[in-house]
């Protein structure tokens, strides 16, 4: 029997360790060819150059432009995702009916179950031709349609989280609230949610670095032009669709071109990773704790 | 090291004997199973075509082994093929002199068949009305490495056209359309501005300049042929009336008789004079000049049937060496003017 229990220790170890293993592995992947991509190209003309076209004939290697499309698309993102995630936050956690919540949760959830792919040919298919419709000098491929879509896809992760951190706050304070005179209103503005506030914070900057990473739409609806804009009706191209645009066509490995995706998602991971660190940072700073 | 070397030779043995009882006449003539392989390598631009034919073979001929193509590029096919590690180089482009000069030096023959025709097509969006012509100079100006962020107006490439952005589309850098592209608009292979939409996906570019009323983008005119309603063809004028006057539009009849310059090429496989004496290879040759349905199906576009009448006897003849004397990528040239040099 102990040997028994000594086994089912081990498997659960290995378990643990194939993920961290793995994690390992993708660091290890990332920095050796980030490594051999910065011996040929200066790190501060990576950084701060304003051009990136790796695959031409006279090659710049400057990653701004994917940079201020990946921000650029995030941020309308947030933009779409923030305010209506937290007001349905807001309307599920503290207004909604208990039968109406037990209800409407999961089908905002399905949101989050859509393939993004279906994502990508929506915002390319449907919303950017609507969004045409307003604005006529709006180019097929742009990062407001999938930046909107994005944002929708993401809005159950901000309602979802957020509303979770409100649901923790102690109905003690409610009712102190509101045996203090204040309205429904009041009490949810005032009391609810910056008690909750760490967690709703860490919920948008998950959702943030979700935006960050997300792949399949703006491959699909953004374009694939790099280009340092802030003007969201121009084709922009983001980190993560660049990597996908090389790994499509037949780029030699082990050439400098092939390198560039590795710099890429190096750059990538550090930003998500750095959201993320911020988002656990926040949590713990800013708990508010409730005996 | 001595021990093993036995049951290997016993394996070897069973094997040939297997292949030389059992195997079809195809197999017997070409010798051991593993030299009927037929090896193909060279340009992206002709895999399409290549590949397939090579399922075809490979569905008529079970016995045989489907023949593999490889995508080495045109310039990457003829390394292998003149160090004799292929039998059949695809190439978007005539032998080049530095090629033909390392065939002959390590003593390899070959017999260039034309099969197929490439057109490139300059779409607009079907509510540009203004891009109803365009000329070469003007491409060049558009597309040349100093237009980069410069040239950013329709009204910058010809005045009489609107002051309004102008959103560039075009095939990958990787792909041979980019190539023939850059050389035939900006003159030099691979030079170009690099503030476009770039995509080896043609979907993309067929999708960014239909619902882009300011895009004008080039593509493999067998693209645009199933995209008609979604994309405008625009006219090229390459400013040499000796190959029709004034501005041609593309199609597979412009492209045929040479009228439509400098956007459109003749694509060719050159096989080995050693492999054009196996049946097995003369069998698969023979199907580029049958089965031409297969060209128009990957997008290209047929030649006529006297250039394959041609080519087929040029084979049968086994007649070698190239058809192009100064041999590299030339803009505007057309197979029948090479016939009539010819004969």
């Amino acid at each position: 029997m102990k040997r028994f229990e000594f086994l089912i220790e081990w498997a659960l170890f290995l378990c643990a360790l194939l993920s961290i293993g793995t994690t390992a592995g993708i660091i290890l992947v990332l920095a050796v060819e980030t490594f051999a991509f910065l011996r040929e190209v200066p790190i501060t003309d990576f950084l701060f150059g304003t051009e990136w076209t790796p695959l031409f004939a006279t090659p710049s290697f400057g990653v701004l432009p994917l940079v201020s499309g990946t921000v650029l698309v995030s941020a309308i993102a947030m933009l779409v995702a923030l305010p209506c995630g937290l007001l349905s936050a807001i309307y599920l956690s503290e207004y909604a009916d208990h039968r109406v919540r037990r209800m409407i949760k999961p089908i905002l959830e399905i949101l989050a179950g859509v393939p993004t792919v279906v994502y990508g040919y929506f915002a390319l298919l449907f919303v950017t031709p609507l969004l045409q419709r307003l604005l006529p000098d709006l180019a097929g491929f742009n990062a407001l349609g999938p930046g909107i879509v994005m944002g929708i896809m993401i809005l159950p992760l901000v309602s979802s989280l957020s509303e979770d951190a409100m649901q923790a706050v102690p109905r003690s304070l409610r009712e102190g609230s509101y045996a203090l005179g204040a309205t429904k209103m009041q009490t949810s503005l005032r009391v609810v949610l910056p008690a909750a506030f760490s967690g709703i914070t860490a919920a948008c900057i998950l959702a943030a670095s979700r935006a960050v990473g997300e792949t399949m739409i703006v491959a699909i609806a953004a374009g694939q032009q790099p280009r340092l804009t802030w003007n969201p009706t121009l084709p922009v191209e983001t980190m993560t669709a660049y990597i996908v645009q090389v790994s499509l066509g037949d780029t030699p490995q082990g050439t400098l071109e092939y390198r560039t995706i590795f710099a890429v998602g190096m750059l990538l991971f550090t930003g998500t990773f750095l959201l993320n660190l911020v988002s656990a940072w926040l949590r713990e700073r800013f708990r508010e704790e409730y005996a | 090291m001595r021990q093993s070397l036995l049951p290997a030779l016993l394996a070897a043995l069973i094997t040939l004997t297997v292949a030389c009882g059992g195997g079809t006449p195809a197999q017997q003539d070409g010798g051991a199973a593993p030299e009927a392989l037929i090896t193909l390598d060279g340009s992206s631009t002709v895999f399409p075509i290549a590949e397939a034919v090579a399922e075809e073979y490979g569905k008529a001929h079970p016995d045989v082994r489907t023949p593999t193509v490889g995508i080495s590029g045109t310039g990457g096919g003829f390394q292998k093929f003149c160090r004799g590690e292929t039998d059949i180089s695809n190439a978007s482009r005539p032998i080049r002199p530095a090629e033909i000069e390392a065939c002959k030096t390590a003593g390899i023959a070959y017999i260039e068949i034309p099969i197929a025709y490439d057109g490139l097509a300059i779409v607009v969006n079907p509510k540009n009305t203004w891009a109803t012509t365009i000329t070469v100079a003007e491409l060049k100006t558009l597309w040349a490495p100093e237009a980069q962020g410069k040239v950013m107006r329709w009204n910058q490439v010809r005045a009489s056209w609107p002051n309004r952005d102008i959103r560039l589309f075009g095939a990958g850098v990787d792909s041979g359309t980019y190539d023939y592209f850059t050389e035939a608009t900006v003159g030099k292979e691979g030079a170009s501005r690099g503030d476009f939409t770039s995509s080896e996906d043609d979907n993309v570019i067929v999708q960014g300049v239909s619902s882009d009323e300011l895009a004008l983008g080039f593509l493999p005119l067998a693209y645009v042929e199933s995209n008609r309603e979604r994309l405008k063809l625009v006219p090229v004028e390459d400013g040499k009336p000796d190959n029709g006057a004034g501005p041609i539009t593309p199609s597979a009849e412009t492209v045929r008789n040479g009228t439509y310059q400098p956007l459109s090429r003749p694509l060719f496989v050159y096989v080995s004079r050693k492999a054009a004496d196996r049946p097995e290879v003369q069998t698969f040759v023979e199907m580029f000049f049958s089965r031409t349905d297969l060209i128009q199906e990957v997008g290209y576009i047929e030649l006529t049937p006297q250039i394959y009448d041609m080519a087929r006897k040029h084979f049968a003849d086994r007649r070698t060496g190239t058809a192009f004397g100064e041999g590299g990528s030339q803009v505007g040239m057309t197979l029948e003017a090479l016939l009539a040099r010819e004969q």
